[in-house]
């Protein structure tokens, strides 16, 4: 188990240093990002040049990407073309995207799985059906419907919650946001486990723990749904990295100023240090919620064993 | 029972939750601070200095927080004397500044002439990294400060043309001859700044000391900006109001909802999608006013075939095969007006705007398009490409029912194409290398309403903006003249000079281009000023 999590932590390292000069590169073949800051006119030679050399824009493309590794590890993930430090824009941003984050995961687990054990139990019964139905639904609408449509419902229709979240973003605020958020990983959650449980109810281990005599919530709660979860735990770890880069739409629609907010501003005005800054932190997300997936396995299936 | 427990436990937990900010988010539809205009935000794009804001949403702040030696009256466009008691010339190019007693930053330190030199000179210098520099460029000794080659570095550090008198005069002399120059000087670029931005820079951008009718008390970047009406201000232009909040939203669709929930009071800025309806849905609450701002298609004359006088008569062919009513109509709701000439309704009559002046070119009349194209040869290699940037703006829409205008003229569905361009910073990165090889969009927000704004700095030749390479000497001789000349007269004869860029149609106009804003009951008052932005002092809380 040890050797293994440290070949896993090996092996990020280049995951994480080819990610990131691809990231680098994409957002500086972008285009001249300087040209965009003069607005609708021509600026002027000699401040565009000024400006260039002070965010680094004047070194060939293999330079800049050592200079930005080799400050990243200092700490220094650059400046904004704003004039503020990219970290000081992360300490905004992750704290209000992470709680909205785990609003939507919650919400998406509790609900997702209790929908999917339910109509997996009952399958080809009304229950079922309407969950499939309903998760039809929720898949294919998309989240900027869902978002605008219950804001301006119960935002302004009937005024139930404030429409836009205010700058401090808090649990309470965050709840409309993370259930439109959670909808569409909800509807996939409820689907892995109909199937994944509809699937185990028939095998032998089970069969053998009602032969047992174990009362029925056991069985399901133990020997069924444990078995099922491995599908839906994969599903999370990858979710917890797209709810929060993927958040972009919901953020903006409920004014949150959360990761997916800088990165779209930092996309639009061609701000590449907040780009390569965000997306950084966001790999590195990525890589640990694989990590930890995969060593849950073990956990829910005693025959997962790593070496 | 236990798995299940938990499990009726969390779904109880969620749904107390969600009661809980129900319960309380009932009563967060609250009305703010009493006497305080609360007000949509976006992120500046650059940090909050005079001479490095070139976008509204710094603007607004600065208009708040600064007045310079003119300031434009919101109703009329005109200059007129804010901090200046008079400014003074004999030639039009040497220029005697006297300022007004008694003016103050709201820190208590008296407003100088050296707080202006020490401003515009910050500004000037190259390096400094201030977008806004060129508007010095007028100013004796620009060159030697903010060299004009890539790299080079600056000679001095300060304009030989500025000269302090004593604490309330000091003289300027302009490079060239420039009449209307002291009209130039309203905009934010030309603030003074008080002593404690050069000693502590870093500090005064956290919050920042001005002298205008708003004192900054706190300012969280990224999020929000509390002002309060500053009690020593000595301009005429008082608020009306105890003070602003600016709130910084994602996305001005959520700044619109907001405003119907009652959370806001001015959103400036509806968006595209909600135009159709603000008037309704706002009760008539609702702000549709000119703007500073023209579209107009540029050509590339730097290329041979959009050379001659066939290619001019085709340019014109071009103009009158674009249905401009039915376009602005349709796609901006009212929200555009039609061209008609190559400046802007915000100047007035008496400044220089001109209905009618580009007379048929800018009219639509398919068959005389078809005719003029037909006669001069036909479009340049069979069709002609319409490029733009696509980020913002909702240009893609227009930038088709242009094309469809063009192609139903000529009945050729193949005459105009669309060639978009994805970012704004790239589609300027090829204007500049001169890559552009049909008709591309133009737009100019202009920095000072003058005429002369709308014609030098995009049709002299060489000038800073000239994208399309146009140089004419005609042009050139009556701007010259123009700027030598004094009142009406310089007016009279930039109208001149705009007659001959309209006979050689380097750039189609298109549309002027308005400002949109919309209000809560709570205020009134509301209107926005030539540069789009609201004049919050005007604005009255119930």
């Amino acid at each position: 188990m040890g050797r293994y999590v440290i070949r896993r932590l090996l092996q990020t390292v280049p995951v994480f240093i080819g990610t990131t000069f691809l990231i680098f590169v994409m957002v500086y073949a972008l285009g001249d990002p300087v040209a965009g800051l003069f607005g609708d006119r021509a600026p002027d030679p000699g401040t565009a040049a000024r400006l260039r050399e002070e965010f680094g824009l004047d070194k060939p493309l293999w330079q800049q990407y050592l200079l930005y590794l080799g400050k990243i590890f200092t700490g220094d993930f650059g400046t904004a073309f704003n004039g503020r430090p990219v970290t000081e824009l992360m300490a905004t941003a992750f704290p209000a995207t992470v709680r909205l984050m785990l609003i939507a995961l919650v919400i998406e687990m509790v609900i997702g799985v209790l929908l999917g054990v339910v109509s997996g139990l009952r399958r080809g019964r009304g229950i079922d059906t309407s969950v499939l139905l309903l998760t039809l639904l929720v898949i294919s609408v998309p989240t900027f419907v869902t978002g605008a449509t219950l804001q301006f419902l119960l935002g302004v229709k009937w005024p139930l919650v404030n429409p836009a979240v205010s700058t401090r973003a808090t649990f309470g605020e965050l709840l409309l946001p993370g259930l439109v958020l959670a909808l569409v990983s909800l509807a996939y959650i409820a689907r892995l486990t109909r199937t994944s449980v509809a699937e185990n109810a028939r095998a032998d281990y089970v069969r053998t723990a009602v032969a047992k005599g174990l009362p029925r919530h056991r069985v399901v709660t133990h020997h069924l749904l444990r078995n099922s979860l491995i599908p839906v735990i994969t599903f999370l770890g990858t979710d917890i990295g797209s709810l929060m880069a993927g958040a972009l739409v919901t953020e903006r629609i409920f004014n949150i100023q959360g990761v997916g907010y800088h990165l779209y501003q930092g996309v639009l005005r061609q701000n590449s240090p907040t780009v390569v800054g965000f997306v950084t932190i966001l790999v590195l997300v990525f890589l640990a919620a694989n990590l930890l997936v995969d060593l849950l396995y073990a956990v829910l299936d005693p025959r997962i064993r790593y070496a | 029972m236990r798995t299940a427990t938990r499990f009726t436990g969390a779904v109880v937990a969620v749904v107390v939750l969600a009661t809980a900010t129900a319960a309380c988010g009932g009563g967060a539809a609250g009305s703010g601070e009493s006497g305080v205009v609360r007000a949509s935000w976006g992120d500046p794009q650059h940090p909050l200095e005079p001479a490095n804001t070139n976008e509204v949403q710094g603007g607004k702040v600065l208009d708040m927080i600064f007045r310079g030696l003119k300031r434009y009256d919101p109703r009329t466009g005109r200059a007129v004397n804010a901090v200046a008691e008079s400014i003074e010339t004999d030639d039009q190019q040497n220029f005697t500044v006297t300022l007004e007693k008694g003016w103050e930053f709201s820190d208590g330190t008296p407003v100088t002439a050296k707080s202006f030199v020490d401003a515009w000179n910050y500004g000037a210098l190259v390096t400094n990294n201030q977008v806004n520099s060129y508007f010095f460029q007028y100013i004796e000794g620009y060159d030697d400060v903010h060299p004009a080659k890539e790299g080079a570095k600056p000679t001095a550090r300060t304009m030989s043309g500025l000269t302090v008198k004593d604490d309330h005069t000091f003289t300027v002399k302009l490079g060239q001859k420039f009449s209307q120059w002291p009209e130039t000087l309203g905009y934010n670029a030309y603030a003074p700044l008080p002593e404690s931005f050069f000693t502590d820079r870093e500090a005064w951008l956290r919050k920042p000391v001005g002298n205008g009718p708003y004192k900054v008390d706190s300012y969280t970047r990224g999020q929000s900006m509390k002002l309060s009406r500053n009690e020593n201000y000595s301009g005429e232009d008082k608020a009306r109001n105890e003070g602003v909040e600016l709130k910084v939203y994602t996305d001005t669709n959520t700044a619109y909802t907001d405003l119907q929930a009652g959370n806001l009071d001015v959103a400036d800025d509806i968006p595209a999608s909600q135009l159709k309806n603000a008037e309704r849905d706002l009760d008539g609450r609702y702000v549709n006013q000119p703007a500073g701002i023209l579209q107009t298609l540029t050509f590339p004359l730097y290329r041979k075939e959009w050379q001659g006088e066939d290619a001019r008569r085709i340019r014109q062919g071009l103009s009158m095969a674009i249905d401009r009513e039915r376009i602005t109509e349709r796609i901006y709701h009212g929200t555009r007006i039609p061209a008609t000439d190559l400046t802007s309704p915000v100047l007035g009559a008496e400044g220089g705007y001109t209905e009618g002046l580009c007379g048929r070119t800018c009219a639509y009349d398919p068959k005389r398009a078809r005719r003029l194209i037909e006669e001069a040869g036909g479009l340049p290699g069979g069709s002609v490409t319409l490029t733009s940037n696509v980020d913002t703006g909702s240009h893609r829409q227009w930038l088709d029912a242009v094309c469809n205008s063009v192609n139903n003229a000529l009945g050729d569905n193949d005459a105009c194409k669309v060639r978009p361009v994805g970012t704004f910073a790239d589609y300027r990165r090829d204007i500049a290398a001169k890559e552009m090889k049909g008709m591309f969009r133009a737009g100019w927000q202009m920095d000072y309403p003058l005429i002369q704004n709308f014609l030098q700095p995009l049709y002299y030749t060489d000038a800073s903006s000239n994208d399309s390479g146009y140089s004419s000497e005609k042009f050139d001789g009556l701007v010259d003249r123009a700027n030598a000349a004094e009142g009406p007269e310089a007016v009279e004869t930039f109208r001149e000079a705009q007659k001959v860029v309209l006979r050689d149609l380097p750039a189609i106009p298109l549309w002027y281009q308005n400002g949109t804003a919309g209000y809560s009951e709570r205020v009134k008052g509301v209107r926005l000023n030539a540069f789009s932005v609201p004049v919050f002092t005007d604005i009255e809380v119930a």
